[in-house]
């Protein structure tokens, strides 16, 4: 596992509160791992604030899966 | 129409004391002191360093972790005391009708230490806001009312009410008008505060309200002595299940006591200092016993306000002479802040469990710290100093007053049938 996909999914454990083995790259986070609308909101700004990035709106609603967001992070992360 | 008697069927507490209904009476009639040195933030800077915090609690033994981080503290308090609450009630999601279920709950603030989080949070950045989602629903103070009301799915009235440290028992009142007007057949009531914080302490020691005795924090909450010098800031949760009298014999509960009534008043005098001749307190004990159609002659037993402040403990006592007269030497007065220090908007609910179990047990808990007269103070009256008294008590009368000038005042009795 990439260092960032480590990183990303230490946060999503601690903010869902769910077992590491439930954080596989296809789970998405409203249908597998219990997230309403405002933890999402929250997965993103722990995102931004980790890598120090910001993440557009409109690319933060395309975000939805944990493989999503390690890609997208990957990508833009400095 | 004829209203419906109000009795108590279930408590829960977290408190300085103890973190149950049971450690904190117990604590109560032993005389001790709940305060010590802040460690709940660093306070070294602070001209007061020490509050009577609730002690050991740790919310993810009792709540999903996950759930435990989007609530205030002040909200982890009141979900555990309601838990307490309805258990002892024997009510749960299978034995009620939600939709007579009711949930009337206060806190003088809310949450005031997640509001201080996230604007230390923005003020440290480069002005771009990024606020937590849960920013806004963890520091509203009705969300308190509205997360019992889900963990226990409780549809009926719901909302928060707010008087600062009258707020508990104001909500206490509403939740009796509410059964008695025949709208719920039960009420969670109660209040929840948790302010022990840079904002919370740094803002009552600018008003000069709290006691700067920091060599000694036990002693420091001294009301009615002659040195007392502030209140001692606190913070708890106390939850009542009030019941409509017949829905509680239906469903053969266990009754504690029963609340005969109510009074709400104001000073209209002053934001932060009461009315010189105690008027508000005289007005709002007098509607507390005519709500209750009972004369001054059949109470028993007075928790006061008297929070150890210099001029609300005069005030209150000249109020109390005034309503009572000559029974007022043989009625037992006790301020309860002495060891729980001033919970804020939770004082009147755990001081209202203070009296349910003083009529439950004969025992008045005492007014611990008492080492100077004041002679501004009446000698004649019987303040329970320091140790708790046995004595029958039939009736107990509860007053709380909040910054703004808001007076209030329950009554509670032994339940006859």
């Amino acid at each position: 596992m990439s260092d960032i996909a480590s990183r990303v999914k230490k946060i999503i454990v601690d903010k869902l509160g769910v077992d590491e083995g439930e954080v596989t790259n296809e789970a998405s986070f409203t249908n597998d791992l219990g997230a309403d609308s405002l933890d999402t909101v929250e997965l993103i700004m722990e995102f931004e604030k980790e890598f120090n990035i910001s993440i557009p709106d409109e690319q933060a609603e395309t975000i939805t899966t944990v493989g999503q967001a390690v890609s997208y992070l990957e990508e833009h992360a400095k | 129409m004829e209203l419906k008697r109000v009795v108590v069927t279930g408590m829960g507490a977290l408190t300085p004391l103890g973190n149950s209904v049971e450690e904190y009476w117990n604590g109560l009639i032993n005389g001790v002191s709940g305060a010590d040195m802040i460690t709940l933030f660093d306070a070294s800077k602070f001209r007061t360093k020490f509050a009577c915090e609730v002690k050991g609690f740790d919310p993810v033994q009792h709540l999903d972790r996950k759930e435990a981080r989007k609530i205030d503290r002040f909200t982890q308090f009141a979900l555990v005391a309601s838990d307490e609450a309805m258990k002892d009630a024997g009510l749960s999601r299978e034995n009620v009708n939600p939709d007579r279920v009711g949930v009337v709950f206060g806190s003088g603030i809310g949450g005031l230490i997640t509001f201080q989080q996230e604007v230390t949070e923005f003020a440290k950045g480069d002005g771009t806001p990024r606020f937590n989602p849960f920013f806004i629903p963890k520091m509203i103070l009705d969300i308190a009312a509205g997360q019992i009301s889900m963990r226990h799915n409780l549809r009926g009235p719901n909302y928060a009410v707010v008087s600062a440290c009258a707020s508990s028992t104001n909500a206490i009142i509403d939740a009796v008008t509410l059964i008695r007007l025949g709208k719920s057949d039960i009420i969670v009531t109660g209040g929840s505060e948790a302010v022990i914080s840079e904002a919370g302490v740094g803002g009552f020691n600018a008003m000069k309200a709290m006691s700067e005795r920091n060599d000694d924090p036990k002693t420091a909450s001294r009301p009615y002595d002659k040195d007392r010098d502030g209140f001692v800031m606190g913070e708890a949760a106390g939850v009542l299940v009030l019941e409509e009298l017949e829905h509680a014999k239906a469903r053969g509960a266990r009754i504690y006591c029963e609340v005969v009534g109510g009074g709400a008043s104001a000073d209209a005098h002053h934001i932060t200092a009461p009315h010189p001749e105690g008027l508000g307190a005289k007005n709002v004990m007098l509607a507390a016993l005519a709500d209750a159609g009972m004369k001054a002659e059949d109470i028993d037993y007075i928790n006061t306000h008297g929070t150890s402040t210099p001029l609300g403990d005069v005030a209150e006592t000249k109020a109390i002479t005034d309503v009572f007269g000559e029974h007022a030497y043989n009625l037992n007065i006790s301020a309860t802040k002495s060891m729980t220090g001033h919970c804020l908007g939770a004082a009147g609910v755990i001081e209202a469990i203070a009296c349910i179990k003083a009529v439950m047990h004969d025992i008045v808990p005492p007014t611990i710290n008492h080492f100077t007269d004041d002679p501004e103070l009446d000698p004649r009256l019987n303040f329970t100093f320091n140790k708790a008294q046995e004595r029958t008590v039939n009736a107990a009368l509860s007053n709380t007053f909040g910054f703004g000038g808001h007076n209030a005042c329950v009554i509670v009795k032994k339940y006859q049938p």
